[in-house]
């Protein structure tokens, strides 16, 4: 997404207008000129069309009755009827309240942390220290879910790291806490902030090194302190990834975890557990019940294409009335 | 990479009056941070070493009362592991040539801007980076093109990405046309002068997406647990899931002797996991490298 502004800028070349079969002729004869290039594209396009666009098209087994031994075009069109089924399933909107009450956690989080990371480590003075800092904080993000779930497990067992450490101060410890549905929330937002809050900082250091260093120097002579060079240098000169991230935060507050929660999910928390990816893929793949399934998760990417809208045209006044995206 | 090398000059000749307390507080907070990243992995670390009565007993956050290979050991011992490493090695390492190939060579006529069609081109990938068919479709989709149960399921659906084509689309043209233009003239094709010009000399780009999709390869799970049953073609990923829900399962029921199984289990969980991250640690170093290039370039080029 952050892309976007390399398709905008396009060389437009104004050319003496011809007629329109002239035009076309000439397309076609530079199309013909340039069929090496056209047969390197060619894969791509085949790709695209077969993974990307088939899906897109069997998204229409939303508004169908699919059953294993019809084709998705052959199933019979039954207009709405999976959506007011949805309407009226209580363990979706479990699973809905569940997504968005760990997304809320995790997404605040997320935004504020890297920020205030990426300026602490902009700060450091000394290179080592600031090299050692960087190479921790981003190992996690490497790590995939399973790993990851995996080492939250062993920490979050009765005699685990967390309970280990909470007899170390002297706080009584707690059994297993992936038993406990109540803190399951918890578990998985800040397991995420833990794993991503290092990366996050990426984007902004790598901008922060791009400002002009005598900025902070005319301050200084100025006599301002740390904290309002921070706050009328640094954080300016950062606000359009600042909004990126707010955009993608916000249109992120329906999208949940798939990997996560089949890792840390077990029969004790699921009721706290389940996300909308979990019901989806439960329903789906495991019930078989494809074109509900489907719905499902059509109905909640329109949601999230919606909340990136509202948000882009919200973040446009935060940065000159220029659209981030 | 260029790039972000000049930029980073300045910054460090930067001169820093700031105030000595700010500096303690600020690298105080940030060690703490640090910490809490490594003494957790640290834990895991150690304790894969741990006898299967130090972890029982607990008791220990930085070093347990005895250490033995024994779970190493009983790792190994499963010839299962040695079949899942070998997937894991197999799929990385076939995803990686396939994936970079198959995108370098469908970014070098995105670069050129004469390129025909090249508007509808772009409309069509910035679509995939946008919108999806989403799980169920897609699965209907492998189904149908023979994918479910084949190790191809783990290259073919991962060949492109969009994103990595804008990425290396950008690098491309930093090569001089004059380059390009001199093998033209000597009668070079364009699949002549993208393998013998462009390729060579855009390795660092290459690196770049080669080791990021690296990493998704080694790590990818989903892709397994979605579209693949038989066991000879699981990954390291999706045996240290298996174990995990096996043991998670066991907790849950409460029995006694579900949990004696379960603290045996958890050595060779323990052990497991370090063996799926080794060659994530070994290749680290070198994505490290790439950080800056593979998230921002895209981003800031034009």
């Amino acid at each position: 997404m952050l892309l976007k502004g390399v398709f905008l800028v396009e060389t437009r070349e104004k050319v003496v207008k011809p007629g329109i079969g002239e035009k076309t002729k000439r397309w076609f004869r530079g199309f013909g000129k340039q069929w090496q290039l056209q047969t390197m594209i060619l894969p791509g396009v085949i790709f695209m069309i077969i993974f990307n666009f088939i899906p897109i098209y069997g998204l229409s087994l939303a508004f169908k009755q699919y059953s294993v031994t019809d084709t998705i075009g052959g199933a019979q069109w039954i207009g709405l009827d999976n959506f007011k089924a949805i309407m009226a399933d209580k363990y979706f909107w479990e699973s809905v309240w569940n997504t968005v009450g760990i997304s809320a956690i995790k997404l605040t989080v997320e935004f504020f942390l890297p920020i205030i990371l990426a300026v602490m480590i902009y700060e450091i003075p000394w290179a080592p220290f600031k090299k050692i800092v960087q190479t921790f904080t981003y190992l996690p993000h490497f790590l995939s879910w399973i790993i990851l779930g995996g080492m939250l497990i062993n920490w979050l067992s009765t005699n685990g790291l967390i309970n280990e450490v909470l007899k170390f101060i002297g706080i009584n410890a707690h059994g297993n806490y992936l038993l406990d549905a109540g803190k399951y929330w918890n578990i998985a937002a800040w397991s995420d902030v833990w794993k991503e809050a290092g990366w996050g900082t990426i984007l902004y250091l790598a901008t922060m090194a791009g400002i002009d260093p005598t900025y902070y120097e005319a301050a200084e002579m100025d006599g301002a302190s740390k904290i309002r060079q921070i706050w009328s240098i640094t954080i300016p000169e950062i606000t359009n990834i600042i909004a990126l991230n707010l955009i993608l935060s916000v249109s992120g507050l329906f999208n949940s975890n798939l990997d996560q929660t089949l890792v840390l999910m077990n029969s004790q928390n699921q009721p706290k557990a389940e996300v909308i990816n979990s019901y989806v893929y439960r329903v789906g793949l495991t019930q078989g019940d494809f074109s509900y399934a489907t719905a499902v998760g059509l109905g909640v990417s329109i949601i999230s294409v919606i909340l990136l809208i509202i948000t882009n045209t919200a973040t446009k006044k935060l940065n000159d009335n220029q659209s981030v995206l | 990479m260029e790039m972000t090398s000049k930029k980073a000059a300045p910054k460090q000749s930067r001169v820093k009056h700031g105030s000595r307390t700010f500096n303690i507080i600020n690298a105080t907070i940030l060690l703490i941070f640090t910490v809490i990243i490594i003494v957790p992995m640290w834990n895991i670390l150690i304790s894969s070493f741990a006898t299967s009565d130090a972890l029982s007993n607990g008791n220990f956050i930085f070093w347990p009362k005895s250490l033995s290979l024994d779970n190493y050991r009983a790792v190994f011992q499963d010839s299962g592991i040695w079949q899942s490493f070998f997937i894991s090695v197999l799929k990385t390492a076939v995803g990686v040539v396939a994936h970079t190939l198959f995108c370098a060579i469908v970014a070098y006529p995105l670069s050129k801007r004469s390129l025909k069609g090249r508007k509808l081109y772009s409309a069509m990938g910035i679509v995939t980076m946008f919108f999806s068919g989403g799980m169920i479709p897609t699965y209907l989709l492998i189904k149908s093109l023979g994918l479910l149960d084949s190790f191809w399921v783990y290259i073919i659906p991962a060949l492109f990405s969009y994103y990595d084509v804008v990425i290396l689309m950008n690098f491309f043209r930093q090569v001089p046309e004059s380059l390009e233009e001199s093998a033209r003239i000597d009668g070079a094709s364009d699949w002549r002068v993208f393998f013998s010009i462009i390729l060579p000399l855009s390795k660092p780009s290459l690196a770049t997406i080669a080791l990021f999709h690296g990493v998704w390869q080694w790590n990818d799970f989903m892709t397994t647990k979605l579209y693949v049953t038989n066991e000879s073609l699981y990954p390291l990923q999706m045996r240290l899931y298996n174990l995990i829900v096996q043991s998670q399962a066991a907790s849950t029921t409460g029995l006694k002797a579900a949990v004696a199984i379960n603290t045996t289990s958890r050595g060779v969980q323990l052990a497991t996991i370090m063996i799926t991250i080794v060659p994530i640690l070994i290749l680290y170093p070198f994505v490290q490298r790439y950080f800056v290039s593979g998230t921002m370039l895209g981003a800031v080029k034009e």
